[in-house]
This record gives structure tokens, sequence and C-alpha cells, in this order.
């Protein structure tokens, strides 16, 4: 099985590093594991519209998949995401397994790129028009068409909705269908105000995307788990460290604040080893970062 | 180069209907340029930063430079910044944003701001006078109480109009209906060769269709709600063309706040649908006031 290796354990999550750039001013990117935006073949727009309000402790947002297609990337932000030194994990998301297969084929041996990350958490896949992979066979059959196309060595992250009651069977058939690990998290299906389907993110969804690492962290201990949702103090940090998960996402909590990745400790303790504890249910002394 | 720093509130004045923050924000004033702004953290559960104008920024002190931001309180987030106190505590980003570009040789420039969004343009007069620009100015607001800073204004500019929509000072009307006028010139004895515009989009894009007719050159600051003012989250993105018209999108944060009026498609963005029915993310001022 393919190691999942990581510089550190909090990772700037899919779509909220913008190219990269945008961070620069603020952090080193230097060793900075980062998730790019999910790349479709074709660029995507949101059309028109409000594509974020705010909700407690919240942000809802319009989750069409909006980017400028894998060929940009590759062209423009990779390379300079590369050259700065960021560990880049690369989203993927697509309509159908076919799209999936050719993301993976073009993405896979680009040069610099660490692992792909499947998003297969999109909150209205078919408002969107993207592949529903809510049912547990689908998710596990686009795991299966992206580990076919990239080389055996890289890893495959498989991102899961925050849906506790299919979490633990997703994460085990798409860790069965040869995913490395999987990124328990992403945004909960909501609407906006006017009834648009969008996602919910940030500290409001942060008790949901804790049990759902703990569920998938019991039932499947041998699997990587890295959580995300709401992730914005390094108390969230250790909780979700403590349920098992071997590295955090963060993305919310950049928007407001782009230097949070330093608060979170990101690489204050690289001894630290990136692994679950034993057992994860039992109460862990609370660790300083 | 934009910093992230927790800003200390040193002043909170009543300017009419808004109010007046005295920020102490090490390394933020440094790079401000005029139509630049900070986005500010507001209370623990809200989420999205509140993009404010930077009015003024002044030199050393006891506490290094400092920034004013002119705050309207409206929405939740607004009111909550309007009423903090000296001492109070702000975590907020800035410099951040494109700031207006100054012509290269003395020409006359126009600038129309309205409401709380004619904050930069006071740091923009001055700038420009500095270059020997002769500035002509027009504030415009709702009423007398959300004008902003008219006697500045006119210690600043060669002449200013005032307009407010219910006549208590100045023209009565609204600024969008006065421009087209003035932008064809003469005010103070020469047709501006610029126009910088800070406002509604009803006034920008007047602005824009004016300076358009009589082939001026025209800078429009547009502020829709920046939720993280650094380019990240792509809620602010505008509807704009290239030289050869060929569509594509800004962010009002990053690409802006200030655009060539020329570029900005304002067919497009009148057409983008009005935020949700609870008012939770209409189009706002740069102080976010809807929010």
């Amino acid at each position: 099985m393919t190691a999942l290796r990581l510089p550190s354990p909090v990772v700037v999550a899919a779509g909220c590093g913008g190219s990269g750039r945008e961070l620069a001013p603020y952090l080193d990117l230097d060793g900075l594991p980062l998730v790019s935006r999910s790349l479709t073949l074709d660029a995507r727009g949101d059309g028109p519209g409000p594509r974020l309000e705010e909700a407690p402790s919240g942000l809802v947002h319009l989750a069409g998949a909006r980017n400028r297609g894998v060929a940009a990337f590759l062209a423009d932000d990779l390379p300079w995401l590369v050259r700065a030194g960021a560990w880049v994990h690369v989203s993927l998301v697509g309509a159908t397994l076919g799209e999936y297969a050719e993301l993976a084929r073009r993405v896979g041996r680009a040069p610099g790129v660490r692992g792909v990350e499947v998003n297969l958490a999109v909150p209205d896949p078919r408002g969107s028009g993207l592949f529903d992979a809510r049912e547990p066979f689908h998710a596990a059959s686009v795991v299966s068409a992206v580990r076919r196309e990239v080389p055996r060595d890289l890893p495959v992250l498989a991102k899961l909705r925050p849906d506790v009651s299919r979490v633990v069977e997703s994460a085990r058939a798409v860790a069965d269908a040869g995913a490395t690990g999987v990124v328990v998290g992403g945004p909960v299906p909501a609407a906006l105000a006017d009834g648009t389907p969008a996602g919910l993110c940030g500290p409001a969804v942060r008790p949901v995307a804790l049990r759902c690492v703990h569920e998938v962290c019991r039932a499947l201990p041998d699997v990587p788990v890295v959580g995300s949702g709401g992730i914005a103090e390094p108390a969230d940090v250790r909780a979700f460290r403590a349920a098992g998960a071997v590295a955090v996402q963060v993305g919310t909590a950049l928007l407001h604040d782009p230097t949070v990745l330093d608060r979170l400790g990101r690489g204050a303790d690289p001894q630290r080893p990136v692994r679950r504890p034993d057992h994860p249910h039992t109460p862990h002394p609370q660790e300083e970062p | 180069m934009p910093v992230h720093v927790v800003a200390e509130v040193l002043a909170n004045r009543r300017a009419g209907a808004h109010r007046v923050l005295t920020l102490a924000a090490p390394g933020v004033a440094e790079g401000f340029r005029p139509g630049m702004f900070v986005a500010v953290t507001v209370g623990p559960a809200q989420l999205a930063r509140r993009p404010m104008w930077v009015h003024r920024v002044r030199g050393s002190g006891t506490h290094g430079a400092t920034l004013e931001v002119v705050v309207e309180p409206r929405g939740t987030g607004s009111r909550w910044l309007g009423d903090r106190a000296p001492g109070d505590r702000l975590p907020l980003t800035g410099p951040l944003g494109r700031a207006f570009a100054l012509p290269r040789e003395p020409v006359a420039c126009l600038l129309v701001g309205e409401g709380v969004a004619a904050a930069p343009l006071l740091a923009l007069a001055e700038r420009l006078r500095e270059r020997s620009c002769a500035v002509t100015m027009v504030v415009a607001a709702d009423d007398e109480a959300h004008l902003l800073a008219t006697l500045e204004a006119r210690r600043l500019a060669r002449a200013v109009t005032v307009v407010t929509a219910d006549g208590s000072v100045g023209t009565r009307g609204r600024a969008e209906h006065v421009v087209a006028d003035l932008v064809a010139g003469p005010v103070a004895g020469s047709a501006p060769a610029v126009v910088y515009a800070s406002g509604s989009p009803a006034l920008l894009r007047a602005v824009a269709r004016a300076a358009e007719a009589h082939d001026v050159s025209a800078q429009v600051a547009v502020a829709p709600a920046m939720p993280c003012g650094t380019g990240l989250c792509g809620a602010c993105e505008v509807p704009v063309q290239d030289a050869a018209g060929q569509p594509s999108w800004a962010r009002a944060c990053h690409e802006g706040p200030a655009l060539r009026a020329d570029r900005v498609n304002w067919g497009a963005l009148a057409d983008r649908r009005p935020g949700g029915g609870t008012g939770a993310a209409r189009v706002a001022g740069a102080d976010g006031v809807d929010w």
C-alpha cells in the first residue's frame, strides 16, 4: 500500500489557498502541504449571483467546482507552487468516471505532484453536473479509475462528505479500491438564503466532521484519515488528532486569517510522528501544539 | 506587501451618521496608496471579513503611523465595528487591493464619491495635488448626515459639488444624474482628463458611460462584499473584459478595487442576481454596510 507522507500535519484544504500566490505574502510556502482547487477538464464558472453568505459560525458557498481547468493549473499554478516549495496534492473532480481517469492521467505524472485528492464530497453533484459519489460503490469506482492512471507510489486520497450515516461505508469502499487514505470533511450540503444548493463550512460544521473522523478511525484503524471542517484553533487540531486523524486540513479559517497555519503550529513539531494513537477513543492528555 | 496584524483602536469619533475609527496597525500604513483597503475580522461568530476603505493615513506619532477607516453602522458586522472602543483589538489584513493609478502629467481630475465610499478619495485628492493636478470633487449621499468629509474636500479641491438625494444640503438628486455634465466639463476652468469614482454600481456605471462618451479616462473603485479580502475566496468577482473584448472575471479585492471603467462589463454586472431574501449578501459598500 502506498504510504501517506506529509511534511506537516496541517494542510491547506482544497479551494482555500487560491493559486498559492495569494498566501505568499503571509506564509512561507516552503514545505507547506497544500491541496489545489478541485480541477475539472475544462474551466468552470458559477454563473451570476452571490457565491457566498454568512451563517452563524459558518460560511455558505456555492460549490460548483469553479476553476480554470486542469491545463491552466498544470501550465501556470503548479510550476509556481513547486518552485515555492509547496507540497502539492492535486484535487480532481469530474462528471464521469472517464473524466476522473483523464484528469488523473494528466495530473499523476506532472512534475512536483506529491499526491492526488479525489473530490467525492461535492455538496450538490446533480445541480453542479458532477459525478454523484454518495453511494460507496460509486465512490469506490472513481478511486479505482484514478488509481489505475497514476504511478503506484503516488498517494491517492479520497475526500468524503461528513455524512455520519455513510462515511464509514464509503471510507471502507474507497480504501478497498486502492485509496491511500481518506479526507473526511468538506462542505456540509446546505442552501443559500434564496434556496440555491450550496455547502456550509467553518466552525459550525466542526463537531460533525469530528464525529465522522472518530467513526472512521474506530472502524478502520489501518486507514490514514485526514480531518477537515472548521479547524481554526490549536485545540481543534488536538481534538482531531486525538480522534485519530493523522493530519488536518484548514480552509475557512484562512479566509479571515491568512497566517492561521503558523498559529496552528504547522511544522512546529516535525519530530512528532504523523500517525494515529492506538486507541482513538481513550482520552488523551492535552498536548501543546 | 500586506500584513496580518492585530490592530488597536485608538479613537472612535462620530462624523454625521458614520463612525471614524483610528487604528494603530503596525506595518499597514507603510505600503498604503489611495484606493487600498483593509479587511477587518468582526465578532467571533462572523467569518466573513469586512473590507474598510483606508480614509487617511497619519504619519508617526507615539503609535507609529495610524490609519483611519470609516464605518457606516448598518449591518451586524458594521454596527459591531462602529461600537469598538479605544483599546479594543481588531485583527486585520492590509493594505490590500490595487490602488488608483495616478496620471503621469499634471492634468485636471474629477473625483466622484458617494456616501461612505467617498472615503478613499480624500487621500487620492491629496496625492493628486502633490502632482499639481487640478482636482474637482463631487461628494454625494442620501442626506447631510451621510456626507463624508465635505470640509476637507473643500480644502483639497478647486471646486466641490455637494449632492444629496433629499436636498438637505447642496444640489438635490443623485450623483449619477450630475456626473454626465461634470465629465463633459469644463469645471473650474478645465475639462477633466481623468475621472475617479467610488460609490454605488449605478454611479460607477454612469461615470463609465459619461467617460466613454467624452473620451475621458475613468477609474472606478468596485466594492462588493469581500469575505476574505485576500483573493482566496473569489466571492467578490466582477465581470470584466480585456482590451479585445474577451470576457473574464476580476476579483474586486485582488485585481481591484480600482479598475479601468472601460474594462468592467457593466451589462453582466447588472445581470448578477441580487442576494438572498435575508439580506445576507447583497452587494455592499466597501465597509460591508449590508453585512
